[in-house]
């Protein structure tokens, strides 16, 4: 069968195409064009090649010394946030009704954090866990743990992961919830007549129907760890010392603090790929363990 | 082992019945013997899967007992019961093989090793699942599956009675034959008590020894299909089972005669006048109603002829009343104007819709 060619259809397509050249393309060719060149001020541009890059990757240099400290406190994090929020997750929507007028309810208040502007979340934290004036710190210091999250990296560190958990769990808990209610109850019966436990109940019907939710909710919990920015922004600054500096926050400081664009581009481009290789693993090991399910 | 007695079971969803309205299953006391094939007939809505999930405990009645061998099981949950249960749409573990799934049931009451192994294969054999006994249980077809599904079930050695809700939906009308045979094979083979839950008329009169039609929440007649064909005990038997169902027309009843729409029809016994108001109605199945030239018996106007490939039905009008009469081979009617000849001792009285019983009167002849 021929199909009729007309090439005026490109013309149809010109639109997508600027409008994703102007959104995406040109500004990171924008960072491309800095991550190569140093700049002074008086728009001043001197070619630097490979350079930035080399430094970058070079733990012996200040600024790679800098760059993989940021980046093991990132995966540590995320590490963190996985691990307590995905079981924690999974926990709380094997415990959410399953029926009646309890499931609109339970659904607002699940949703609630996930409706709060990140800074917000920050401010709430922030407030909450001053051991003076905030209900958490003043109730763990009374109780005889020291906690100062603007002295202390451990307890800095506790307050960060708990604020993300309190803000994140919720949409593990709502991906989990929305593949436990895709089981008919035909499953549960059956199980029940087979004599089957709890545990063997969410082990077989349960997790392997959470499956392909589960891959979307650590994907998403990843990414979004990996780049957090605005949180341990507000709440720490970074700090104390450099203790919760993430990549991002070292990126804005480089960029907007010290105003080096050039270094503050060729780590945002390594930034990007880490990311984006890290998804790619994630997803291919994944998806091919579901495959090898059949 | 297991004779099911239901002792004036009843269920309710809401909490106080107090009118007839409010049961999903009105009170009821039967015995279904050990060894028995029974298939719970009924429009949706019937009640017929309350009872099932009632027998198999997944639901418990808000009134009244369930014994099984006379022991009473009403408070025991499912997993305490000698019995298992074939779903609508199949079951079967994704995650595990063939093998695992058939194994499951065991595993769970604690059986290990060589028992396990032989007990699956031997229920695999039963079943035709040996080939696939490696495979995961995802990619099968919906027969396969609903045979796992009974698989799980037969497993187990304690399991007396079987229940099935409406387990051919799924599956393609070629395979449903296959897998009905297959059903009663092994009720022969295996001596257990069978409950088959079905809206279709001839998956229950094929698979059942004894079928359980149900109405509104009612058992309305247990029986034989023979006995359902023959003697419906209520009008709504009549109407459900068979293809057309049973022609019921108002009549009035004097003795040994019923007149219709001012005709006069023989009846075969002779009744006792039907006191407290009750609406009278006659039933005659099409299969006992001929259709003939006018002239030869009740006068009826011909609406129209159905070929329904092994019978013709005619679709008649009795003073007005509609009704379906069987086409004698070599007639071929000709204008509105014909008869129909009813059996008499297939016509049967009811009375509120409830069949009433009739004498053959001494001293006359039938």
């Amino acid at each position: 069968m021929d199909k009729p060619v007309n090439q005026r259809a490109w013309l149809l397509v010109l639109p997508v195409l600027l409008i994703v050249a102007f959104s995406a393309i040109v500004p990171l060719m924008t960072v491309v064009n800095y991550s190569v060149q140093d700049t002074f001020g008086n728009n001043q541009f001197f070619w630097n090649g490979i350079g930035w890059y080399q430094e970058l990757l070079d733990p012996s240099t200040d600024l790679g010394g800098r760059f993989l400290d940021a980046l093991w406190r990132n995966l540590l994090f995320s590490a963190l946030i996985l691990a307590i929020e995905v079981p924690l997750g999974i926990a709380v929507a094997l415990s959410m009704p399953r029926d009646g007028w309890r499931v609109a309810a339970t659904l607002v208040v699940m949703a609630l954090p996930l409706l709060i502007p990140w800074n917000v979340v920050g401010t709430i934290w922030q407030i909450f866990a001053r051991e003076d004036i905030g209900l958490l710190g003043w109730a763990v210091n009374r109780l005889g743990i020291p906690y100062n999250y603007t002295a202390d990296p451990l307890s800095a560190w506790v307050t960060i992961v708990a604020m993300d958990v309190w803000h994140w769990t919720s949409l593990v808990a709502l991906l989990c919830y929305a593949g436990l209610r895709s089981i008919p109850d035909a499953f549960y019966q059956a199980a029940r007549i087979d004599g089957a436990s709890r545990w063997a109940i969410f082990r077989n019907i349960q997790l392997p129907k959470m499956h392909r939710v589960l891959l979307i909710a650590v994907l998403l919990r990843f990414m979004d760890s990996f780049m957090i920015y605005t949180e341990p922004f507000v709440v720490t600054g970074g700090g104390p010392g450099n203790s919760t500096t993430f990549v991002s926050i070292d990126l804005v400081k480089l960029a907007l603090g010290q105003f080096d664009l050039g270094k503050a581009a060729a780590l945002s481009i390594v930034y990007n790929l880490i990311i984006l290789a890290v998804c790619w693993v994630f997803y291919t090991v994944m998806t091919r363990m579901d495959a090898q399910r059949d | 082992m297991a004779r099911i007695e239901l002792n004036n079971l009843g269920h309710s969803y809401t909490p106080n019945p107090a009118r007839d309205e409010d049961y999903a299953l009105k009170p009821m006391q039967h015995v279904w013997e050990q060894g028995g094939a029974y298939a719970l007939l009924g429009p949706s809505g019937c009640g017929k899967t309350t009872l099932l999930n009632i027998i198999s405990g997944l639901l418990t009645p808000s009134q009244g007992r369930v014994l099984f061998d006379g022991k009473d099981v009403t408070s025991l949950p499912t997993e305490a019961r000698n019995i298992a249960q074939v779903f609508q749409f199949p079951v079967v573990y994704d995650t595990m093989t063939v093998y695992e799934n058939l194994a499951f049931p065991l595993r769970n009451r604690g059986l290990r090793g060589p028992a396990v192994d032989a007990r699956v294969r031997e229920i695999a054999e039963l079943l035709d699942l040996t080939p696939d006994l490696n495979r995961r249980g995802r990619g099968l077809t919906a027969d396969a599956k609903q045979k796992i599904s009974l698989g799980r079930g037969l497993v187990r050695p304690d399991v007396a009675a079987i229940l099935f809700d409406e387990p051919l939906t799924v599956i393609d009308p070629h395979l449903k034959w296959e897998l009905r045979s297959k059903l009663k094979a092994l009720h022969r083979a295996l001596d257990l008590t069978m409950i088959y839950v079905t809206h279709d008329q001839t998956e229950a009169l094929t698979f059942a020894d004894k079928v359980v039609v149900m109405h509104d929440g009612r058992v309305l007649q247990i029986g034989r299909p023979e006995e359902l064909f023959e003697r419906p005990a209520h009008t709504f038997v009549g109407h459900f089972i068979g293809s057309p169902g049973m022609n019921v027309l108002p009549a009035e009843l004097s003795g040994r005669h019923a007149r219709v729409g001012g005709h006069t029809v023989a009846l075969a016994r002779g009744y006792r006048p039907i006191s407290g108001g009750a609406a009278v109605e006659i039933g005659v199945r099409p299969e006992f109603t001929t259709l003939a030239p006018a002239g030869a018996g009740v006068p009826v106007r011909v609406r129209r002829i159905d070929d329904l490939g092994r019978l013709r039905i005619a679709r008649v009008e009795l003073a007005g009343l509609p009704l379906s009469a069987t086409v004698p081979d070599g007639l071929e009617p000709a204008g509105e104007e014909a008869s129909v000849l009813f059996e008499p001792a297939m016509i049967h009285v009811y009375a509120d819709g409830a069949l009433v019983e009739g004498a053959f009167l001494e001293g006359e002849a039938a």
